[in-house]
């Protein structure tokens, strides 16, 4: 392999060749940098797609609670049980590592809304600012509540966009001041959700000032976590029993609440929705892998192809060199080492050049499926060397008939 | 090859001794490259001895063949057979890579053979840079590079015209002085008649053996 002598011959047969030597290089290095490019961008929808959906597909758990049916440690049955702020905020300490956003619910159903004339009855609820991911709330005209407003308990409201229309009629609502039961409330947002015309009927305020205006204390009605999203959907669904099961027991544990007794506490969870996402995940991932097999399929054919013309055409240069004394297994190793160097080469100069764009070009790219393409470098370095030794075995077979032929065939004249 | 095999040397016998100038002469299909080919250790006869510098020649295998050939064998082809894409020298040099003989010490022997054959000044001329006659001598340079026991050409000057046909000619006349033992098959009797002996050949035997009286090349050119 380190022959000198045996290198410089190379590199003369390959610096005489320029034509031939650049056009493999160019089919190999091309090969390489389409699959880099396609890898990359596989990467990057499936980084897209995943953002995108992030959200829904996290798996969002919601905590209920009713009266017991159960004596208990010398409690009685029909008890209520109410929530507290401190268990919201036990959960959420307990749990910060595996919940993503965290909201409380302190509701009033039918809640009388008024503006100027208008009025109409809505469900009011304060809430934290996670809520605006929970429900996946798409705020078009101002802001969401944020901590400012909670911590201050500021009586501000972000309001439905049927509320909007209802009780604005087309006028801007944006520090306008709506009241509820007579209190008043200044509007600093409007929200879209989703869920349609039912789920934007609602007027959101913080959780605080819910409590304070309304009476309620430290009492919240439910609270709801979401789970953050899992690599696939039996971790995402392993994860999120664990954290239902860990909360269920640490409720019914501070409430006094009978292990068995189920229409207490009731904890839900959207593993349905979850299932969707995974699934589109995963079809995206084997479809890429498809097309990235299928690619390097298409490049070791190509590879191979090449090798077979070379010695194709340098059957009559092999023939000449046995007839002057060149043993089979030197023509074979000198095909080889020929092919496999310019293969290699130009195979990372194609890897190089792929990584480079996709550096370049990456960040520019501004849609939102589309999201940080890149390449795991090993990943790519592996495909090359795929590439370069599946070449050589196809390059092996037609370089040993070469070496094979008599050099009286070789050398017929035609 | 496959079933339509064919005889085409139906028993020859004969010894070329150290330092002849031999013409194996024929129409085509009398078998005179086929026993060429034999001599070259290029094609192997089904049957008979070969014996080459005391060696016997039998049971190649591609290796011991490839051995035989640069050792003892130096080719001369009608249609000169260089490598297109070395020069002069380069190609000159092959059967003394295939020696493994080391890099600097090839050039020094190429470039004595090549100033042999009168080409010093073409050593790093393409083949396609060069004329007909000027390939051939390179081959015959070639040839020699490896100090063979023998040269074999074969039509060295079937495609050349006659006055390059009479340098070649009297380049090899000129070879073969030196000492070198060279075969020729040629189908062209003023070639013949410029070595010491012919050999007629006919469908596949000798119909006739005789030295002959040579006449020099040097007198056409």
């Amino acid at each position: 392999m380190f022959n000198i002598e045996r290198w410089q011959e190379i590199f003369e047969s390959l610096n005489k060749n320029k034509l031939r030597t650049f056009l493999t290089g160019l089919s190999v290095a091309s090969g390489i940098f389409i699959l880099v490019i396609l890898l990359g961008f596989s990467s990057g929808i499936q980084n897209g797609v995943t953002s995108q959906f992030e959200r829904d597909a996290a798996n969002s758990i919601s905590v209920w609670t009713g009266v017991t049916t159960k004596e208990y440690k010398g409690l009685n049955p029909g008890r209520r049980i109410q929530l507290k702020n401190q268990d919201f905020n036990d959960i959420v300490d307990k749990y910060d590592d595996q919940l993503e956003y965290k909201s409380p619910f302190y509701t009033i159903w039918g809640g009388l809304v008024n503006y100027k004339n208008e009025s109409g009855n809505y469900r009011i609820q304060g809430v934290l600012p996670d809520n605006q991911f929970i429900e996946n709330a798409d705020v078009s005209q101002g802001r969401f509540l944020n901590y400012s407003d909670v911590e201050g308990a500021k009586k501000v409201a972000v309001i439905g966009n049927k509320v909007s229309q209802d009780l604005f009629k087309g006028e801007d609502p944006i520090n306008k001041d709506i009241s509820i039961y007579g209190v008043s409330f200044k509007v600093i947002g409007v929200f879209y959700d989703p869920g349609g015309e039912r789920d934007e009927s609602k007027v959101m305020m913080p959780i605080t000032t819910a409590q304070r205006a309304f009476n309620g204390g430290n009492n919240i009605r439910n609270m709801t976590y979401t789970v953050k999203m899992s690599d696939n959907f039996d971790a995402a669904v392993k994860r999120s029993e664990e954290v239902s099961m860990g909360i269920e027991q640490d409720i019914k544990q501070t409430h006094i609440i009978a292990p068995d007794d189920i229409s207490a506490v009731s904890v839900n969870n959207t593993l349905e929705e979850a299932r969707k996402i995974y699934s589109l995940v995963d079809t995206i991932k084997a479809v890429f892998w498809f097309v990235g097999i299928g690619t390097i399929i298409a490049g070791v054919v190509g590879v191979g192809n090449i090798m077979l013309i070379i010695v194709k055409e340098r059957t009559k240069e092999i023939g000449i060199r046995k007839a002057l004394g060149a043993v089979p297994m030197s023509i074979v190793v000198m095909i080889l080492q020929e092919s496999i160097f310019v293969t290699m080469f130009s195979g990372l100069f194609g890897l190089i050049a792929g990584l480079g764009l996709l550096e370049l070009v990456g960040p520019l790219i501004e849609s939102d499926f589309i999201k940080y393409p890149q390449v795991d470098f090993n990943t790519a370095l592996t495909t090359v060397f795929v590439l370069v030794f599946a070449g050589a075995i196809a390059g092996f077979i037609p370089a040993y008939h070469a070496a094979k032929i008599k050099p009286i065939v070789a050398l017929r004249d035609e | 090859m496959g079933s339509n095999s064919l005889h085409v040397l139906k028993g020859i016998n004969f010894n070329v001794k150290e330092g002849e100038l031999v013409s194996i002469m024929g129409s085509s299909g009398s078998g005179k490259s086929t026993l060429l080919n034999v001599l070259g250790m290029l094609d192997e006869a089904d049957k008979g001895s070969y014996t080459l510098d005391n060696v016997p020649i039998k049971n190649l295998n591609e290796k011991i063949a490839a051995n035989y050939r640069n050792k003892f064998l130096g080719f001369i082809f009608q249609s000169f057979n260089l490598i297109n894409y070395k020069s002069a020298l380069d190609n000159v040099a092959l059967p003394l890579y295939y020696q493994g003989v080391n890099r600097k010490e090839r050039v020094e022997k190429a470039m004595y053979y090549l100033d042999k054959v009168g080409l010093a000044p073409w050593s790093h001329h393409l083949p396609n840079e060069l004329s007909g006659g000027q390939k051939q001598r390179v081959a015959i340079a070639r040839a020699l590079a490896s100090d063979p026991k023998v040269l074999l050409a074969d039509e060295p000057t079937g495609a050349l015209d006659t006055k390059t046909s009479h340098e070649v000619m009297d380049l090899i006349q000129g070879i073969n002085d030196d000492g070198k033992t060279i075969l020729i098959v040629t189908h062209e009797l003023d070639i013949a008649n410029m070595t010491k002996r012919i050999v007629n050949l006919k469908d596949g035997v000798i119909i006739d053996d005789n030295f002959v009286e040579q006449v020099r090349a040097s007198q056409y050119v």
